[in-house]
């Protein structure tokens, strides 16, 4: 199910809802499977009272993690060539998140189509968590 | 710091497709990936930081016989103001900033992966809320089986003088 520079353009987006209700279960699952053990993301006595955060927060990278979902639903898998962004707000238990991926240019590269996509994912409040890029094959 | 054989196993990336929420089945049944385009399960996109459980020495994870930061009887294991070792992953002191990757070919189940760390720049700025803030960099090259090149991953991590509340 891979994009085809023919049926893609400039502006495009690819949008998903990427969480409702963030459980702290999940930061739990994340740790689990990343080996992120910081107890800033699951010990909600070390997060508030010995680091002074409002509660445990999700992993950076769960959030990146969520948002890859929307590039490769979009592109088809292995057709990344790139991604990449930064952390600009924190995420906590029950945040909403939304990722948007929009393309910003099509190129083609030693004779294969890429396409560049600009990344953000935001919360409920409509606040950037996350904001990226990231270049991706296409089909000719 | 290095990791000397990360294998990229099927029942891994199943496990962190679900903790990022992803039903793609092609992270969950070999015979759905089989018949798709890479033909094997690959990794999904940000898989490599998982590398962590390959690395003996990985300061975010509790050791047998020694002290943890996290909470038990007390809200924390270890008695000292600065709430623990910091640092590129986001640790204790240390939060995680940016994260790029470059993928050089599909990465997929079955793959042994070794990784190499190179310590990137460090730069300053004074942040409105946390105080002054300290960058670092760290490249870390992940090669297959046969010593080719799969991923390349650039962090930044921040350490800040106070907690960063942001949003």
């Amino acid at each position: 199910m891979a994009l085809s520079a023919s049926n893609v353009s400039v502006g495009q987006t690819f949008e998903q809802v990427l969480v409702e209700d963030l459980k702290r279960t999940q930061l739990v699952m994340y740790a689990g499977s990343s080996g992120d053990y910081n107890p800033l993301h699951s010990d909600e006595p070390f997060a508030t009272q010995v680091a002074g955060y409002p509660s445990v927060f999700a992993h950076g990278m769960l959030t990146m993690g969520m948002t890859g979902r929307v590039l490769t639903d979009a592109l088809g898998d292995g057709r990344l060539l790139s991604y990449g962004g930064r952390f600009t707000s924190q995420v906590f238990p029950g945040d909403n998140l939304k990722g948007v991926a929009t393309i910003t240019s099509i190129d083609t590269v030693d004779g294969v189509p890429v396409a560049t996509f600009s990344i953000s994912t935001t919360n409920q409040d409509g606040v950037e968590v996350f904001s990226g890029e990231a270049r991706g094959r296409l089909d000719s | 710091m290095a990791i000397e054989r990360f294998p990229v196993e099927a029942s891994h990336v199943m496990m962190f497709a679900r903790s990022i929420g992803d039903p793609n089945p092609v992270f969950y049944d070999a015979d759905y990936a089989a018949g798709t385009e890479v033909g094997a399960i690959p990794a999904p996109p940000t898989f490599v930081q998982s590398s962590a459980q390959f690395d003996p020495d990985y300061f975010l994870r509790p050791k047998v016989g020694e002290p943890w930061f996290g909470s038990g009887k007390e809200p924390t294991g270890i008695k000292r103001e600065s709430s623990g070792g910091g640092g590129g992953g986001g640790g204790g002191g240390g939060l995680h900033a940016e994260q790029h990757y470059e993928y050089h070919r599909p990465l997929v189940v079955g793959d042994v992966l070794t990784a190499t760390v190179l310590e990137g720049k460090t730069w300053e700025k004074q942040g409105r809320r946390a105080g002054k803030l300290v960058f670092s960099e760290t490249i870390t090259e992940y090669r297959d089986q046969n010593g080719e090149l799969v991923v390349t991953a650039r962090g930044v991590g921040v350490r800040t003088e106070r907690p960063a509340t942001s949003g």
